[in-house]
């Protein structure tokens, strides 16, 4: 067995492991970790490919930002876990079914698609190679019209979820920086002119 | 397999070599910080263990060692003990791949500025983990706030690094330092001026630093997210706040200010002595003047409220960022080059500052 292999194999057991924790774990925070531990070990597997872009993005957009932002939800709610589990044996049927068709749908795509005959072998690029700069070149000349649709949508996501959530409250109380800014002296301090008490005696 | 033994112990070795340096330079930066601010505020800092006090970081990690970790009998234990370590972790990690002089890099990847940006943004898990896993109100208040702070100047963070690479087109970091050759007027902190100050006032927030320190909050939450920690667990994430201020630190220097350049490249006559070198010295006193900036800030601003680092992170830096990167985009289609941009960006800082002293005046005296 190569080094790479044994790499190979150690990510993806982990990203197993990880990935079945994600849903026995009985906490919803160990569940939300494991599955920074999944992504983590899928970016690993994707460094083993020589897609160092695509696994260094997916840290830096799945864990650093989308998962935070999971933890933060699932710490804050405080899920009671018992309740969460008090259906499990009505819902075991569907959750089944469901399982099997996907399992059987992976497998024919699986079977039909991959394999080392039906694969060409994975082209080794030399140290020379620029992972970035070729995924670069792709998305911006052949890929260019699906790549800027893509960049769209996800605007459109991020204009519709800020007006989804945005409500005005009318009792906020809020400053408004540029007008502190502008405060002179004048505005807020009056010197007043008197004439010194007589002493009380 | 003998190869791959003495490959990887080479590594190892490579790796000691910059991780004990690295640890040496927090615990004297920790040293250096109550000296610095002693000295501003008009004491004398630490001055009993050793000559002039230089043995106090050790007396104090023979402290922190000697200490008892005390586990809250209700905290989650096996996150509690883990937090710290993913703390550290990526605050070492990223530093594989900072070139320290022309070649001189653990790993010279392709991505390196990526990968910075990737290990940077982990550092919170450790935060929100040790926060939530103590099971304490004043340690969750201080993770929830850190949290936030990182995540909204991680955006500024990142929008100034993408000026960096659009100037450099290059996301090497051994290749951002090379773009600037050619003399203090070709480093990126003159035509990515903006991008400069915002680059290290988030770096600043990132870090939790004063005047960013709501996370620690002494007044308010007593110390944050890490309350319920002593002895060593503690110094572990004192260790990986100091590691990070050298590294922005190191990076400010090395993507705004020429790394390992010298600023009398291309001077004539100072330029073909021996202070026209490049070297690793440049690039030690670079960023050891940005670690300097960031205890003096701590000296010299009050902390900032809650709404107001939000309001700065959203609605301030981020904008900023954006306009410069379309301003950028704009001078590098025009092929203008980036000595005329940035004379050009001093010149209008410059005049506006003038010009807004000038009013001032003029106010002050009718």
């Amino acid at each position: 067995m190569t080094f790479e292999k044994f790499m190979f194999y150690l990510f993806a057991g982990i990203l197993i492991l990880a990935a079945l924790r994600v849903i026995t774990a009985r906490n919803p925070v160990h569940s939300a970790l494991s599955l920074v531990l999944v992504f983590f070990s899928s970016a690993a597997l994707w460094i083993l490919l020589e897609a160092e872009f695509l696994a260094i993005t997916l840290v830096l957009v799945y864990v650093g930002a989308v998962m935070v932002l999971f933890l933060f939800v699932v710490m804050m709610l405080n899920i009671n876990v018992d309740s969460m589990r008090e259906g499990f044996i009505k819902y075991l049927p569907i959750g089944v079914a469901v399982a099997v068709i996907s399992a059987i749908e992976m497998g024919l795509v699986i079977v039909a698609n991959f394999g080392p005959d039906k694969v060409p072998a994975l082209v080794r690029h030399g140290v020379e190679y620029k992972n970035t700069e070729s995924i670069g070149r792709v998305l911006y000349t052949d890929y260019l019209l699906s790549f800027e649709i893509a960049a769209v949508l996800l605007l459109v996501g991020i204009v519709a979820a800020i007006a989804l959530s945005m409500r005005k409250r009318p009792n906020t109380k809020f400053q408004n920086p540029s007008e502190q800014v502008l405060v002179k002296k004048a505005d807020r301090l009056r010197i007043v002119k008197m004439k010194t008490e007589d002493r009380q005696s | 397999m003998l190869e791959l033994v003495i490959y990887i112990v080479i590594i190892f070795l490579k790796v000691f070599a910059i991780v004990i340096p690295l640890m040496l330079g927090v615990a004297y930066l920790t040293y250096a910080e109550r000296k610095l601010i002693g000295y501003m505020q008009v004491r004398v800092g630490p001055n009993r263990v050793g000559p002039k006090g230089w043995l106090q970081p050790i007396a104090d990690a023979l402290k922190l060692l000697m200490k008892e970790i005390i586990i809250p009998s209700k905290a989650n234990k096996f996150l509690f003990i883990i937090a710290p370590m993913l703390t550290i972790a990526p605050s070492l990690a990223a530093w594989a791949v900072v070139p320290f002089s022309d070649g001189l890099v653990l790993s010279n990847i392709d991505a390196s500025l990526l990968y910075i940006l990737a290990m940077t943004s982990l550092g919170v898990y450790g935060i929100i983990v040790a926060g939530w896993a103590s099971n304490s109100k004043y340690a969750f208040l201080g993770a929830m706030r850190s949290a936030a702070q990182i995540v909204a100047y991680e955006i500024a963070m990142g929008f100034a690094l993408v000026g960096v690479l659009m100037a450099a087109s290059s996301l090497n970091l051994h290749e951002i330092v090379t773009q600037q050759a050619g003399g203090i007027w070709h480093w990126y902190w003159m035509p990515l001026f903006p991008l400069f100050l915002v680059y290290f006032i988030s770096g600043v927030a990132e870090t939790n630093r004063a005047p960013f320190d709501v996370a620690e909050g002494e007044s308010e939450i007593v110390a944050g997210f890490h309350v319920e920690y002593s002895g060593m667990a503690f110094a572990v994430f004192f260790l990986a706040e100091y590691a990070n201020i050298i590294l922005i630190a190191v990076l400010t220097a090395l993507m705004f200010m020429g790394g390992w350049l010298s600023p009398f490249e291309g001077i004539p006559v100072i330029g073909d002595t021996f202070l026209g070198e490049s070297s690793i010295v440049w690039f030690l006193a670079k960023s050891a003047f940005f670690a300097f900036v960031f205890l003096w800030f701590r000296a010299t601003f009050p902390r900032y409220r809650y709404d107001q680092i939000m309001r700065l992170g959203w609605k301030v830096f981020i904008p900023i960022t954006i306009i410069w990167i379309l301003v950028l985009a704009a001078v590098i289609a025009a092929k203008i080059s980036y000595v005329t941009l940035g004379l050009s960006t001093i010149g209008i800082v410059v005049a506006y500052m003038l010009f807004s002293k000038i009013t001032s005046r003029v106010e002050a005296s009718s």
